[in-house]
């Protein structure tokens, strides 16, 4: 502590911002001398220097990773189609045997899985990653490596699931994988899908985490949440919607491989298993899903429409209140994809009811568009194009939901093709025509100036527009003259032949439009003349962006005082370009972005962001090993790769993360001076933390409500006299971690009072009590046989699920003390501290809670 | 293991010989008729909302701005987005909810239980009273004028039980049952197909279903439960034989004969059902023959095996003998 500048730290003594907040137009007309202006971009440049070479692959800026991620999801959008054409072929006549049963299985099953998990998620995310620090005037994402971690795990886990189809391997149990059907599958199909989607699962969730702290920590000054872009209100949204949508999918991939591996019959009803669970957990997962997918593209809409209109969105505040009313309301739909499963009378009208009132929020979203092209004076291009396409075939999709979401109907057309019309139009009009206009509209964005051609882009809309209703339109017919879905083939008397043959041939239609958009995309630009900023005469803060390019993301961090700062502050860009804002400077040569306060944006802080690395890749090809090689069993490496992923990431953690500063405080420019270090709830790692927990907390509750479900669901449950988890020892368990936890939280409060023996005594026996209960806990269950009944199943789940969290939080508990051992965590610099304790929280809440359910309610329910 | 199989190209354009209709559009059924109707209202309601809203949007793309626009615009922002589809949207679920109980009213006395097997279908008529049901497979009969009640459960995997031109789906689980009914008003031959995805030949399983008038269900009824009427002349005897040699009787029964197999469908009156290998096929000796020398490639990864080491004599006589089981 002795070379700490500031006195011991008492509670008062953290730095804090100081200076004038917010900025008079005094101080922003001032001029800037241009030779330091010079001498500072030099330095900004030196300090976001690209990594060129093979180097160039370790890059983390965010345009970097979003290229990469979004051209990724583009191409396994690309195969997924490849898949659909295929099958088209085989459709195309009756009797057909271009692909026999087995092969069109998987070429289904992928088709719906690639174009689910590897491309309409992931290009939301990738999307949002490349264009959310523009929106927001921030240099980067929060947590550049952890996008770059998200996108290598995407792409291994991609490669993996999808390369399946070339080995005759892929899974075939479609994209829902609904068991016994797929427990029962002999091969390695379904586990290649439990485990690679599982992977690519936590890569969305990172990159979730990571765009909602994005949006909450990293906006410029003054961007108060009502002044919010759009766009970032939907990340916002659909980031929450992620995070609370994916964890119950995994619970149930959890209990589904431990059925395929290890044989737990959670979903086998010979031994109190029940199949209905995982479409429960699928389809709680799986009905959010659609609108994860919808919403990011209602928001390039949103983004578009201002924009042509030239003029501010009408009803912003109507528009922000919708896409929150569907967020909350698509977790109140699912069980309208299980209408057909005999559930009783009053759900289905409950869950008809609530899906029919997600038609109020969507509409009002499709009136805000309305209302604002009525307003504004619309200038004809190709977006808006795109976006009128995507209205058309929406509101029709959208049109025959209301027609679904009538429970009665359903039993009639459900898993027909009335329903592979209507999701396709939803889906084309609800995501691929939105992202190709924000495609058309962002591209001068991404290619600093450059177009794409007018002609080839019309050429494209009107080959896929055209074909895309040839294909489809006719296929609700089919539908309704009886075509059940995911049939390899059909017989000649069904006279569905010609109905097939049309759909066969739009859908190459469809393709060649895709052909002449992804040429267009691709095709060289490189003396494409007239390098125009902002070429749609956008009002948004991503258009003030640096032409030619400049590595460093902005120049400095705007003071933000509208919504469409572009039109509504003048002289912004030229005071941005001259470095007039915040942080227009890199004092020491590192990467630095602003963190602002949530609800009304003050300058908190300076954040260091993280430059390229090696170790993001190495820790996503560990972590892959540790998904991809059980799917063949081969658990030893599995362990191996996984001790070396934690590795990997432990070292990430220790040489970037919570790094002491070189000096407590700096100099953002307009007089302002902010801290270059925060802890506790002011940091992003903080709410990163938090945000991950909840979602894990989600999983959890979702396990926990398996056992409420077979309780309910099933009259011998527990089954009367069944051993269960033994009562002594998760007594203990609960007692040893809630010292545990205990021990973390006192640690925390008295090493801010400089007591950092005692706090590094306390961490110590943390990690101890932990490892204790670790070990109680598995003993109390060591007896148990889980293969013989869902029960002893389930509850070893529970506790298989805690193992693994106890073993974590030891690990961070640890990491805490070795840190402070080796001085890189101090009373001033607790940051790590204050979030594992965070993190001990929420174990700890589980950990009661599983002793609880284990140990106390089989009791009660007998 | 997975088995690669080709289908024979020359039988399949024939496949399914007799077809029964199989269309939500053509109904021969209460339940079905309400929910036609129903589509069709729907429909003429989602024509003239969609028209209305894209007209909407292509004239506001070619208007000019005027004064007092704004206020306009928020008022349309509530009236298009919020009142109108609360009440189109509440009227039509009134409409649309109260006929669900109808739909799933009880029976009028007849049950019938089903089971999906992977895939084929086990039937077993339930009339008032019985004490064990009258077993049949890959077939529905059905008296008309009267509500028959399904008790739907199935073997090993999901499956849903659907016949469009009757009435909607209901899917079937192992290890739960589901309830549904139907209620013909129609004489004739509809066909069904079962409805979630069950593995590699869920395209391939279907069955016909045949309404008649109560009197003639009542004694088509009376000898499904008979036992199987013996083999009439050489050829057929000789079929008889080989079935009991091959052991065919191991998973097959015929009733009043030493085959009483549970694993496959009940053979008793196979020649008298409308369709072969699960509405796949029409029940003639050829296909027979076909179906018995190559079940694999008819049916992709079935259980039966396919017999395709029997003698063509043998097979025919295999194939006549089944035919004859009327």
């Amino acid at each position: 502590m002795s070379n700490d500048p500031f006195p011991p730290f008492t509670g008062t003594h953290r730095p804090r911002p100081e200076g004038p907040f917010p900025p008079t137009e005094e101080m922003l007309s001032e001029p800037v001398n241009p030779e330091e202006q010079a001498a500072r971009e030099a330095r900004l440049r030196e300090a976001w220097k690209e990594p060129t070479g093979i180097a160039y692959w370790t890059a983390v800026n965010n345009d970097k990773v979003g290229a990469w991620y979004s051209l990724t999801a583009l191409f396994f959008m690309l195969c997924a189609g490849v898949l659909a054409l295929l099958m088209r072929i085989q459709l195309a006549v009756p009797g057909n045997d271009f692909l026999d049963a087995d092969r069109y299985n998987q070429f289904f099953t992928m088709h719906g899985s690639a174009m689910m998990f590897l491309f309409a998620v992931p290009m939301f995310e990738a999307i949002s990653i490349l264009v959310l620090p523009a929106f927001l005037g921030a240099r980067d994402m929060p947590f550049p490596r952890l996008s770059a971690y998200g996108y290598w795990c995407f792409l291994i886990g991609g490669i993996f699931v999808l390369g399946s189809v070339l080995f005759d391997v892929a899974p075939r149990g479609g994209w829902f994988m609904y068991p016994p059907l797929t427990t029962r599958d002999q091969g390695i199909g379904s586990d290649i899908w439990l485990l690679g989607l599982s992977f690519i699962e936590v890569a969305s969730i990172a990159a979730a985490v990571e765009l909602i702290v994005g949006v909450l920590k990293c906006r410029p000054p003054g961007m108060r949440v009502n002044l919010m872009p759009l766009y970032a209100w939907y990340v916002l949204v659909v980031g929450g919607m992620i995070l609370f949508a994916f964890p119950p999918l995994i619970a149930g991939d959890f209990l589904f491989e431990m059925e395929r591996s290890f044989d737990w019959p959670f979903f086998d009803p010979t031994r109190g298993g029940d199949p209905m669970l995982w479409q429960h957990l699928f389809w709680i997962f799986g009905h959010p899903e659609v609108y994860i997918i919808f919403l990011p593209s209602i928001a390039i809409a949103a983004m578009v429409i201002p924009t042509v209109a030239q003029r501010p969105i009408v009803g912003y505040s109507w528009i922000v209140l919708s896409a929150v009313g569907v967020g909350f309301l698509s977790f109140g739909l699912w069980v309208h994809h299980m209408f057909t499963t005999g559930l009783p009378n009053i759900s289905l009208g409950f869950f008809s009811a609530a899906s029919e009132a997600v038609v109020i929020p969507t509409g009002i979203q499709i009136f805000v568009f309305a209302a604002t092209l009525m307003v504004g004076k619309v200038q004809k291009s190709l977006p808006m194009l795109w976006i009128a396409g995507a209205l058309a075939i929406f509101v029709l999709g959208g049109l025959t939901g209301v027609m679904l979401a009538i429970a009665p109907f359903n039993w009639a057309v459900h898993d027909t093709y009335f329903i592979v019309a209507h999701l396709h139009y939803t889906l084309f009009g609800g995501m691929i025509f939105p992202v190709m206009a924000g495609v058309y509209y962002f591209y001068p964005f991404f290619r600093k100036g450059k177009m794409m051609s007018v002609t080839l882009g019309r050429w494209a809309f009107w080959l896929i527009f055209i074909g895309f209703n040839a294909a489809f339109l006719p296929m609700h017919y089919t539908g309704l003259m009886g075509m059940p879905r995911r049939v390899f083939t059909y017989g000649a008397g069904m006279d569905w032949g010609w109905l097939n043959m049309l759909s066969t041939v739009a859908s190459f239609v469809i393709a060649a439009g895709f052909a002449v958009f992804v040429w267009d995309l691709i095709r060289p630009k490189r003396d494409m003349e007239g390098r125009q900023r902002n070429p749609w005469n956008a009002g948004t803060l991503e258009w003030s962006h640096d032409v030619p390019e400049e590595n460093w993301g902005v120049r400095c961090i705007p003071f933000i005082t509208s919504r469409y700062p572009l039109w509504q502050q003048p002289k912004l860009i030229e005071r941005m370009d001259s470095g007039r804002f915040y942080l227009p400077d890199t004092e020491f040569g590192h990467r630095e972005t602003l963190v602002t306060s949530v609800l009304d944006a003050r300058p908190l802080h300076i954040q260091r962001v993280t430059g390229p690395a090696w170790i993001t890749i190495l820790a996503a090809a560990f972590t892959g090993g540790a998904f991809i090689f059980p799917t063949f069993h081969w658990y030893p490496p599995a362990i191996v790769c996984g001790a070396f992923a934690i590795v990997c990431v432990l070292y990430w953690l220790w040489t970037t993360t919570a790094q002491i500063p070189d000096a407590p405080t700096g100099d953002v420019g307009l007089g302002l001076r902010l801290p270059r270090y925060a802890a506790g709830p002011d940091a992003p790692g903080w709410w990163a933390v938090w945000i991950t927990m909840l979602g894990d907390a989600t999983a959890f509750a979702s396990l926990v409500f398996g056992f409420f479900f077979y309780w309910t669901a099933s009259t011998d449950f527990p089954p009367a006299g069944a051993p269960g988890a033994d009562g002594a020892l998760t007594a203990a368990t609960a007692v040893l971690l809630a010292l545990s936890w205990g021990a973390t939280r006192v640690a925390r409060g008295i090493h801010r009072h400089d007591r950092i023996r005692a706090a590094q005594g306390l961490m110590a026996a943390a990690v101890l009590l932990t490892a204790l209960g670790g070990t109680t806990l598995v003993l109390a269950v060591i007896d148990l046989q889980p293969t013989t009944h869902v029960y002893p199943a389930l509850v070893c789940a529970l506790v298989v699920w805690l193992a693994a969290h106890l073993f974590l939080g030891g690990v961070g508990q640890a990491y805490c003390l070795a840190r402070s051992l080796a001085g890189r965590m101090t009373p001033l610099y607790d940051a790590d501290l204050c979030n594992v304790t965070l993190m001990w929280h929420f174990i700890a809440l589980q950990a009661l809670v599983t002793c609880a359910v284990i140990g106390l309610l089989p009791g009660w329910m007998a | 293991m997975r088995v690669r199989s080709r289908l024979p190209f020359a039988l399949l354009p024939g496949l399914p010989g007799c077809t029964g209709r199989q269309s939500v559009l053509d109904t021969a059924g209460t339940d079905a008729h309400t929910l036609l109707t129903m589509f069709w209202v729907m429909l003429a309601g989602l024509v003239v909302i969609w028209v209305a809203v894209n007209g909407m949007m292509l004239v506001f793309r070619h208007l000019s701005p005027r004064r007092h626009d704004e206020a306009l615009a928020r008022k349309m922002i509530v009236g298009g987005g919020i009142m109108l589809p609360t009440v189109v949207i509440s009227a039509l679920l009134a409409w649309g909810l109260s006929v669900m109980p109808d739909q799933r009213a009880p029976g009028d006395g007849l049950r019938v239980e089903v089971i999906g097997e992977q895939w084929w279908w086990r039937v077993h008529y339930w009339p008032e009273g019985a004490e064990a049901p009258v077993v049949s497979a890959n077939e529905g009969r059905l008296p008309g004028g009267l509500r028959t009640e399904f008790d739907l459960h199935s073997d090993k995997v999901i499956h849903s039980f659907w016949v469009p031109a009757l009435g909607g789906k209901m899917d079937m689980f192992p290890g739960r049952r589901t309830m549904m009914s139907l209620h013909p008003d129609e004489a004739g031959v509809f066909r069904g197909q079962c409805a979630e995805f069950c593995g590699a030949s869920h395209a391939l399983m279907a069955f016909e279903t045949v309404t008649m008038p109560p009197e003639d269900f009542a004694a088509w009824l009376e000898h499904e439960a008979g036992p199987a009427v013996p083999p009439e002349g050489e050829v057929a005897e000789r079929g008889a034989v080989v079935f009991a040699e091959q052991g065919c009787g191991a998973c097959h029964a015929v009733r009043g004969t030493a085959a009483q197999g549970q694993v496959g469908p009940d053979l008793t009156h196979v020649g008298s059902r409308h369709s072969l290998g699960a509405g796949i096929l029409e029940p003639t000796v050829e296909n027979f023959a076909a179906w018995i020398d190559h079940t694999g490639d008819l049916k992709p990864e079935v259980e039966m095996p396919a017999y395709d080491d029997l003698p063509g004599d043998d097979l025919t006589a295999l194939a006549t003998f089944l035919m004859g089981l009327k």
